[in-house]
């Protein structure tokens, strides 16, 4: 039963966190029925664990509502969830662009945040129709109509029909789904005679049919049996089955026609062959030019990755291999560190994609990892004119042969009330950061604008922001570009012995205190041991800062006679135990903690 | 065969030290009879098919000499008509010791006295909850002399609340000339559950550097005056190192009598449970596993200032480990921690301060 295509109607859902787009996205599923009260979980559309307790959307979703209008008529509601997250930007993009409007999402009580002009202009981009709601109309604290005016101040959208709502209790929501009808047009340029394009906006892995591919079809129509090709990569596959997304199943289809929102299985094998951004056409009448946009997402941040006890170096591929599956944009290759063993080099986004990558390991694997500190890709210079890529401090070329280094740069935009902007700027400061500009969005919030270093911000910056800001700050950032950087390595040294894990990247000017740090946190987190224990941190084969860890005087059991044997062995036991959770560096024995210590540094 | 020791555990005392976690009440309406009687009938149970060969006796508490000569004597003749012992001790505490006490002991055939001194600083010696003086002890100390008793053995403690160099050294001097033939110095270990442990922050106890640097001079001093180390915690003259205690170290069997009281025989652990009420009625031990294998030897044995030989492990079966151990015992020598003797190798003062750690790891080469 095909829906005319005056009568569809794409959108995403665009807001800063927490402002409540997933609890929205519920509302809507209960109003248009499409999923049972009892089947109801809270937000729904985010159905990973992890997803649900830190509030984010990790990957975009999508649900094809079904919508009786005022008007009398019957409409679909493609609703295209979208990652909330910076480090997500590209897949943000790419739901946006399979949309021709956008529902945006203001928190009455907070009013605009940095991810909320981030995707707004990221949805402007894409010449998307925004439909404002603002939401939280239930709290004490909500300021509908000063937000209102803010919205109509800062972004320039209209706000005299935006749905003033609750998502949480369902007021007014029945409005959004009538503005939605209203405001966002529908996709009448598609055209089902053209030969096919259809973009991926999302793909996923499963374990019975392979992947499924998350489209939307601009041009043309396709249905299984034909023969679909992707544009960039030229690989084809046999469609097995299309259909809608339902939200808590699938509906299969005879075909998918142009306008429309649907899933495709062919038995893909991983989602790298689905690249988000890519273009499905047809073997039998190809598209001439792909949809714009596509590009091959790149690890930004890099880290080791080490399991705790070596015996579970198979469980770890394993469990990276099955999370790549469904996440292109994880990358690892094997990597041997004498301090920690075998284990893997990871690529993430960013720092959160690296988190949650870390977490779900720990959580769905079960899997206790040490993880070294997270570096950028530097782009170092050679003398002899070669240019070579640095993503692991060990890789880095000895400093005689360096001409110059460059490190990647960030734009970054601080959205804070004002009273703070002296913190955030001592803090960007603090990281290297240069001034760009500073607007009053509101006679109380400001919009800094900062160039930052990204191998400043990806440890800690966001959680420093957050306290000396008392939380009220929001942080966005996009990469800019390479700029030249006096970078050094710093070399940790325990015994005399360079712990390569510990090795970092940084910029020459902090090395000293950096240096300084690192050793007193280490004195601090290595327990005495029964040999006294030099640490030394070193640029090259200078030592710019010194601790030592005393060594133990006493661990002694003074009385052992008949009862207290049975007791020193289990003493023993206890203490075997306690050691497999120590890392050994030749007679030096490292508690994991002493690691976590050495990255959380700046608390 | 090696002979075992017999173990006889009185858990009486006058009243708790405020550092101790042994099992022991006090003393009460002539409790100790009805308990010295039921012990001697226990050990005549053993008669007709004796667990163990014994050569050594060994009454330890609580406090033994409370309960009198006379009911020291009854269970030790029991034990004799079983056993021929060379070593029989008990221990006294000098605040609870009765005129003539060793003359009766002696006579039973009692060659041996542990007597709890704990500090010859009568101030330390309060703030341990210890109730004779010096004067007391040395009275003990002569008596069981005279009594025909010359192996004297005498408790102290190091790390103790106020203690200082210069109160040890007068600790050890009294020691040395008193005329003991034995001493063990125990570094005071905060025990769960007792008052000690519960107010450590109130004590003002020594920290770990003190009292190991104490414990190093201890050692050399008291080598110095005549009684070289033989355990962790124990020095003696020549020729008067505890027996009984030895089996212990060198995975000798024992029988232990009364509650709280362990045995290793055949190489299974028992015990019978902290409940003398239980126990006097009969009740029977707790199995606690099997015992004697090569991790206990080693943990055990390192105790020893003897060590652990290589011949001993090729015996055992485990010389195939030699090579590994000589690797590390080199590391430990470097740091002073270990000595390298002809055919094996033991923990220097230093490493005996370690041995935790050091043992751990050798016992895990196993």
């Amino acid at each position: 039963m095909a829906v005319p295509k005056k009568n569809i109607r794409n959108f995403s859902i665009i807001a800063h966190i927490d402002h409540g787009k997933s609890t929205l996205a519920d509302r809507m599923l209960e109003l248009t029925e499409s999923v049972a009260m009892r089947d109801m979980q809270a937000q729904l559309l985010d159905n990973m664990d992890l997803e649900r307790e830190r509030g984010i959307t990790i990957k975009a979703h999508a649900v094809k509502l079904d919508y009786k209008a005022k008007d009398g008529e019957q409409y679909v509601l493609n609703l295209i969830d979208t990652p909330g997250h910076v480090d997500f930007n590209y897949e943000v993009s790419r739901s946006l662009a399979a949309c021709e409007g956008a529902v945006l999402i203001v928190d009455a009580s907070q009013g605009i945040e940095a991810q909320t002009l981030a995707n707004t202009y990221l949805a402007l981009d894409h010449d998307l129709e925004i439909v404002p709601v603002i939401n939280k109309i239930d709290l004490p604290a909500a300021q509908p109509e000063e937000v209102a005016k803010q919205v109509e101040d800062v972004i320039g959208l209209d706000c005299e029909f935006a749905p003033r709502v609750s998502a949480k209790t369902g007021l007014n929501v029945d409005q959004v789904l009538e503005r939605i009808v209203l405001d966002v047009p529908a996709p009448l340029e598609a055209d089902d005679n053209k030969p096919l394009r259809a973009l991926i906006f999302d793909s996923v892995y499963d374990s019975y049919k392979g992947v499924i591919v998350y489209v939307r079809i601009m041009d043309g129509k396709i249905k299984a049996g034909d023969t679909m090709r992707m544009m960039a990569t030229g690989a084809e596959f046999t469609v097995v089955e299309v259909g809608y997304m339902r939200a808590t199943s699938m509906e299969p289809a005879k075909e998918l026609t142009a306008g429309e929102v649907g899933y495709i299985t062919a038995s893909i094998k991983t989602v790298r062959d689905a690249s988000v951004g890519d273009t499905v056409t047809l073997a039998t009448n190809p598209a001439k030019e792909a949809l714009p946009g596509y590009r091959k997402v790149n690890p930004m941040v890099f880290c080791g990755v080490y399991p705790a006890d070596g015996a579970d170096y198979e469980n770890l591929r394993d469990a990276l291999e099955k999370l790549r599956l469904n996440d292109a944009s994880l990358s690892f290759e094997p990597e041997t560190s004498g301090a920690l063993g075998f284990g893997f080099r990871c690529g993430f986004l960013g720092l959160l994609h690296l988190e949650i990558i870390q977490e779900r390991l720990e959580r769905e694997y079960n899997l206790d990892l040490v993880t070294t500190i997270p570096s950028v890709v530097y782009k170092i210079h050679l003398n002899n004119g070669e240019v070579v890529e640095i993503d692991n401090p060990t890789h880095y070329p000895d400093p005689a042969l360096i001409n110059y280094s460059e490190e990647p740069i960030v734009n970054a935009h601080i959205y804070s009330p004002q009273e703070y902007v002296g913190a955030i700027m001592d803090l960007c400061q603090d990281r290297r950061g240069i001034f760009k500009t500073m607007d009053y969005i509101t006679p109380e919030r400001v919009d800094i604008s900062y160039s930052l270093p990204l191998n400043e911000i990806i440890y800690d910056f966001f959680d420093v922001l957050k306290s000396r800001t008392k939380g009220y700050a929001s942080f966005d950032y996009e990469i800019a570009d390479y700029q030249r950087s006096d970078l050094v390595k710093l070399d940790v040294l325990l015994n005399g012995d360079v712990i390569d894990a510990l090795s970092f990247i940084i910029h020459s000017e902090k090395a000293y205190a950096k240096a300084r740090k690192i050793a007193e946190k280490l004195k601090d987190n290595i327990p005495r041991q029964m040999f006294e224990i030099p640490i030394q941190i070193g640029i090259g084969g200078k030592i710019i800062a010194r601790e030592t860890v005393k060594a133990m005087r006493k661990d002694v059991l003074a009385k052992c006679y008949g009862g207290d044997i049975t007791r020193k062995k289990k003493l023993l036991e206890k203490q075997k135990e306690g050691k497999k959770r120590m890392r050994h560096f030749g007679t030096v024995e490292v508690p994991q903690e002493a690691f976590m210590a050495v990255l959380k540094l700046d608390e | 065969m090696e002979k075992a020791g017999v173990y006889v555990h009185i858990p009486f005392c006058k009243s708790k030290c405020p550092y101790c976690d042994f099992y022991s009440m006090k003393l009460q309406g002539g409790m100790e009879n009805k308990y010295s009687e039921f012990v001697a009938e226990k050990v005549r149970g053993y008669k007709e098919n004796p667990p163990v060969l014994a050569d050594t006796l060994y009454f330890g508490g609580g406090t033994p000499s409370l309960i009198g000569a006379d009911n020291i004597i009854k269970i030790t003749e029991s034990a004799k008509e079983i056993w021929d012992f060379e070593e029989i001790t008990v221990e006294c505490n000098p605040s609870c010791v009765e005129d003539d006490f060793f003359n009766k002991v002696s006579s039973a055939g009692v060659n041996r006295i542990s007597l709890g001194l704990q500090s010859a600083v009568d101030t330390e010696r309060r703030s341990l909850g210890r109730l004779a003086g010096v004067k007391e002890a040395e009275k003990c100390i002569r008596s069981a002399q005279k009594a025909g008793i010359e192996n004297i053995s005498l408790d102290v403690m190091l790390g103790v609340p106020n203690q200082t160099e210069k109160t040890l050294d007068e600790t050890l001097k009294f020691c040395t000339q008193s005329g003991a033939t034995h001493i063990s110095a125990y570094m005071l270990k905060l025990e769960e559950d007792t008052f000690f442990y519960k107010n450590q922050q109130k004590l003002n106890l020594p920290d770990d550097d003190f009292t190991a640097d104490a414990y190093l001079k201890m050692v050399s001093f008291l080598e110095s005056a005549g009684f070289p180390q033989y355990e962790i915690s124990n020095f003696a003259r020549k020729g008067y190192e505890s027996k009984h205690n030895l089996k212990y170290w060198k995975c000798g069997e024992y029988l232990g009598i009364g509650p709280a009281a362990h045995s290793f025989i055949n190489g299974k652990r028992f015990y019978y449970p902290r409940d003398i009420e239980s126990f006097m009625n009969g009740g029977e031990p707790v199995d606690d596993g099997t015992g004697g294998d090569i991790q206990e030897y080693v943990m055990l044995r390192l105790r020893l200032k003897d060590g652990i030989s290589y011949d001993e492990l090729e015996k055992r079966g485990f010389g195939y480990l030699n090579r590994t151990l000589k690797k590390e015992v080199s590391i430990y020598s470097q740091h002073g921690l270990m000595d390298e003797t002809e055919g094996g190798f033991h923990l220097t003062p230093a490493g005996f301060l370690l041995s935790n750690a050091i043992i751990a790891k050798i016992v895990s080469i196993f």
